[in-house]
C-alpha cells in the first residue's frame, strides 16, 4: 500500500482539492510547479543552506538517558525545540517562502493557532523582506500573547479572526478568504498538512527533514536507523508527518500519533479527532473531522492551542484508516503532568504540545529497551502562562 | 422542459435572489421564497448554512451562523420545503458547501430536492473532476443540474469544460472575491465579461458577487443574461416586516 500521494491528489480515501473556482487558479499553479521548484538544483542548495545556518539544523536527537530509565526504553528527543523559533514550524515556512518567492509573490498570509506557525512565518517574511499578514483567533491572541507580541516586533500584521470559535479553525477560514479576495500577488503559507493539495504533500516535504535527519543520527548513535517506535502529537499533524515521513514505508517502525483529548475524549471537550470524527471536508480536503450529523464543524478543545483543531490531515487520515499508524490520545492533565516530569527529569521545558506525545510513553509498555523516538516539536516558553497557573509556581 | 431552461428560453434580464435558509426566522424560509416571486424574482437560490463558509463575506457568514444556532439543518430546510410548489412556481437552486450534504449522503440530497421541487445546486467547493467522476450521474438520475463557478482568473479551455457539464447556467463572478462587496465594473471587467461573451457559450450566464443596486444590476444584464444578488438582499430583510422589505427590495433592483 502506498501511504504517499497519488497523481490526483489523493490518500486513499483522502486528500483532494475541495476550493471555490476562485482558488483553483492559486491552487493549480502551485500544483504544477511546486514538486519541480523543490527538486531544483539552486533550490534546495538554499533550502539546505537556510536550515543549517538559521534555523540551526540538524537538531539534535537526544537520548534522554533519566527519561528512558523511568519508562525501561531508550528514549530518544527529536530536538526540533531548538530550532530557530523555537519549533519544528520554520521548516515549512522557508521551505514555503523560498517557493513564494519563485512565484513571484510579494505578499504572504498565514493562519496560526498557538502562534508559532505565525510567529515562523513572520520570521521568514522578515528575512526576506515580504509583507505578512497572519490570522489569529482572538481567543488564541488571548491565549498566548508573547507570540502575537514576537510576529508585530517581526513587522508582520497580526489580523483576529471573530468568526466561529475564534481559534485556529476560524483563523484559517480567515486566511483562505484573503486569498480569495487576493488572488494574484499573495502566497498562503498553511502551516500544517493540512487543505487542498497540494498543500498536505508540500509541507510534509519540507517537514521530512525531521525524519531524514533522524535516521542518520539513530544510525550513528545505535547502529541501527530503525526505531521500534515514533511518537509525536497531532493538531493537523505537521511535525508527526515529517517525524513519520521516512519511516512510512518501513511498516517494522511503529507510528504512533498522539492526538487532544482535552479534558476527556467523552467530555464534549477534547481535540480527539479520529475517536471523534467521521470523514468530511474541512478547508479543502477531504479527511476526518469532528462534526455534528448535519455536517457543522464541531468548535474542538484543548489546553494546547496548537492542537486546538477539529481535523488532521489527509494523509493521516489514511493511515489511521489504513491501520499504517496507531492514533491516540492524552488529557490536557496527562500532558501538563508529562511537561513537567521532562522539565524536572531532563532540564527541558516542552511546549504544551509536545508534551502530548510525551504523555502517552506513560501508557505503552517497553519489555527489552526499544529505541523510542519523540518528536520533540516545541519548547514551552510560549506557555509558561499556562504552566504556571496549573501548577501555581 | 425544466423550469430553469424554459425560464432563460422566455425572459431576459433576470433576476436571481440568495437568501440563507431559517433567517432572520428559522421557519420565514417559504414565505421569503413567495414574497420574492411576487415581487418580481425570477429564480431563487435557497442557502444551506455551513459553519465554515470560507467563500462567505460578513454578511452571509452571520446570517449563516444565525440559522444554524436556531437549529437549522438539511433535514429541517427539506421539511420546510415540501409545499414548495404548492405556491412557488419560479426555479429554485439550493446553495451550500459540500460537507452537510455528504453528511447528509448525495444520493439522499438529490432524492430530496427532487421530491421537493428544487431545480438544482451550487455548491462551490465541490470540484468539477469529483462532480464528474462521483456525482453527476446522481445528479442526472434525479433531473437535478449543477451550476459551476468561473471567475476573470478561469482559464478559456476550463469554461468550455463547464459549459460542457452544466445544463442549466454558468454563474459568473464579478471578480476573484467573497460575497458581499460591491461591484466595480473596470475596463479590465468589461474586458473579461466580453471574452465570455465572445466564447458564444451553449448556456446563459448570470452574474454574481457585489450587484447591490439597480444600477449594478443593469450592467450585470447588459453582459448576461441577468443578475444575481446575495449579501445585499440578506442585509435588506427585516423581521419586523418581512414581506415589506422582501418587495422594497425587489422594487428598488428592477426601478
Amino acid at each position: 500500500m502506498s501511504y504517499f500521494v497519488n497523481e490526483k491528489g489523493y490518500y486513499g480515501d483522502f486528500g483532494g482539492a475541495y476550493i471555490p473556482e476562485m482558488l483553483y487558479p492559486n491552487v493549480e499553479e502551485l500544483r504544477n510547479s511546486y514538486l519541480k521548484i523543490i527538486a531544483d538544483e539552486n533550490f534546495q542548495k538554499e533550502f539546505h543552506e537556510l536550515l543549517k545556518d538559521y534555523v540551526g539544523r540538524p537538531s539534535p536527537l537526544y537520548l534522554a538517558k533519566r527519561l528512558s530509565q523511568k519508562y525501561n526504553a531508550n528514549i530518544f528527543l527529536k530536538r526540533e525545540d531548538l530550532n530557530h523559533t523555537g519549533a519544528h514550524k520554520i521548516n515549512n515556512t522557508i521551505g514555503q517562502i523560498l517557493l513564494a518567492e519563485r512565484l513571484g509573490k510579494k505578499r504572504i498570509i498565514a493562519e496560526t493557532g498557538a502562534g508559532q506557525h505565525g510567529v515562523a512565518t513572520a520570521t521568514v517574511c522578515a528575512l526576506r523582506g515580504l509583507e505578512c499578514v497572519v490570522y489569529m483567533g482572538e481567543i488564541d491572541i488571548k491565549r498566548q500573547a508573547p507570540n502575537v507580541a514576537r510576529m508585530k516586533m517581526l513587522g508582520a500584521k497580526v489580523v483576529p479572526a471573530t468568526s466561529g470559535s475564534k481559534t485556529l479553525k476560524d483563523a484559517t477560514n480567515e486566511a483562505m478568504r484573503d486569498w480569495i479576495n487576493n488572488p494574484v500577488d499573495t502566497h498562503y503559507i498553511i502551516g500544517s498538512v493540512v487543505g487542498p493539495h497540494p498543500y498536505p504533500d508540500m509541507v510534509a516535504i519540507f517537514q521530512s527533514i525531521i525524519s531524514e535527519e533522524t535516521k542518520k543520527q539513530l544510525l550513528e548513535q545505535t547502529g541501527s536507523d530503525q526505531p521500534d517506535y515514533v511518537l509525536a502529537c497531532v493538531g493537523g499533524g505537521s511535525n508527526a508527518m515529517g517525524m513519520f515521513y521516512h519511516f512510512l514505508a518501513d511498516e517494522k517502525v511503529k507510528l504512533v500519533a498522539v492526538e487532544a483529548a482535552g479534558k476527556g475524549v467523552d467530555s464534549g471537550h477534547s481535540a480527539a479527532t479520529t475517536a471523534l470524527g467521521k470523514e468530511g471536508v474541512l478547508h479543502g480536503s477531504r479527511s476526518i473531522l469532528m462534526q455534528t450529523p448535519d455536517g457543522q464543524v464541531v468548535e474542538p478543545y484543548s489546553v494546547s492551542a496548537g492542537l486546538d483543531y477539529p481535523g488532521i490531515g489527509p494523509q493521516h487520515a489514511h493511515l489511521f484508516k489504513s491501520g499504517r499508524g496507531e492514533y491516540v490520545s492524552v488529557t490536557d492533565d496527562e500532558s501538563l503532568q508529562a511537561g513537567l516530569l521532562l522539565t524536572q527529569l531532563e532540564g527541558i521545558i516542552p511546549a504544551i504540545e509536545s508534551a502530548h506525545a510525551l504523555a502517552y510513553l506513560e501508557k505503552m509498555k517497553f519489555t527489552s529497551h526499544e529505541n523510542v523516538v519523540v518528536c520533540l516539536s516545541g519548547r514551552g516558553d510560549k506557555d509558561m502562562d499556562t504552566y504556571m497557573k496549573y501548577f501555581d509556581l | 422542459m425544466n423550469r430553469i431552461n424554459k425560464l432563460f428560453q422566455e425572459k431576459k434580464n433576470i433576476l436571481s435572489i440568495y437568501y440563507t435558509a431559517g433567517y432572520p426566522g428559522l421557519n420565514d424560509t417559504l414565505k421569503i421564497a413567495e414574497e420574492l416571486e411576487l415581487a418580481g424574482a425570477d429564480l431563487l437560490e435557497i442557502g444551506f448554512p455551513y459553519s465554515d463558509p470560507v467563500a462567505d463575506g460578513p454578511v452571509i457568514q452571520a446570517s449563516s451562523k444565525e440559522a444554524l444556532d436556531a437549529g437549522m439543518t438539511l433535514q429541517l430546510l427539506f421539511g420546510q420545503l415540501k409545499e414548495l410548489r404548492k405556491t412557488v412556481n419560479i426555479p429554485v437552486l439550493l446553495m451550500g458547501y459540500v460537507n452537510p450534504m455528504l453528511q447528509y449522503g448525495v444520493d439522499n440530497f438529490c432524492k430530496s430536492c427532487a421530491e421537493v421541487g428544487v431545480d438544482g445546486c451550487i455548491v462551490p467547493d465541490l470540484p468539477m473532476v469529483e462532480y464528474e467522476e462521483l456525482y453527476m450521474d446522481v445528479f442526472k438520475k434525479h433531473g437535478l443540474t449543477n451550476i459551476f463557478l468561473v471567475t476573470p482568473q478561469t482559464s478559456d479551455e476550463r469554461i468550455r469544460k463547464i459549459d460542457g457539464l452544466t445544463t442549466g447556467f454558468i454563474y459568473l463572478l464579478s471578480s476573484s472575491a467573497t460575497t458581499g462587496q460591491n461591484l466595480q465594473v473596470s475596463d479590465q471587467t468589461e474586458a473579461y465579461f466580453s471574452r465570455i461573451a465572445a466564447m458564444k457559450l451553449d448556456h446563459p450566464t448570470m452574474i454574481g458577487f457585489g450587484i447591490s443596486s439597480g444600477e449594478t444590476f443593469d450592467k450585470a444584464c447588459k453582459f448576461a443574461n441577468g443578475g444575481i444578488i446575495g449579501s445585499a438582499f440578506v442585509k435588506s430583510l427585516d423581521p419586523q416586516d418581512l414581506k415589506g422589505s422582501v418587495h422594497r427590495f425587489v422594487e428598488k433592483i428592477r426601478g
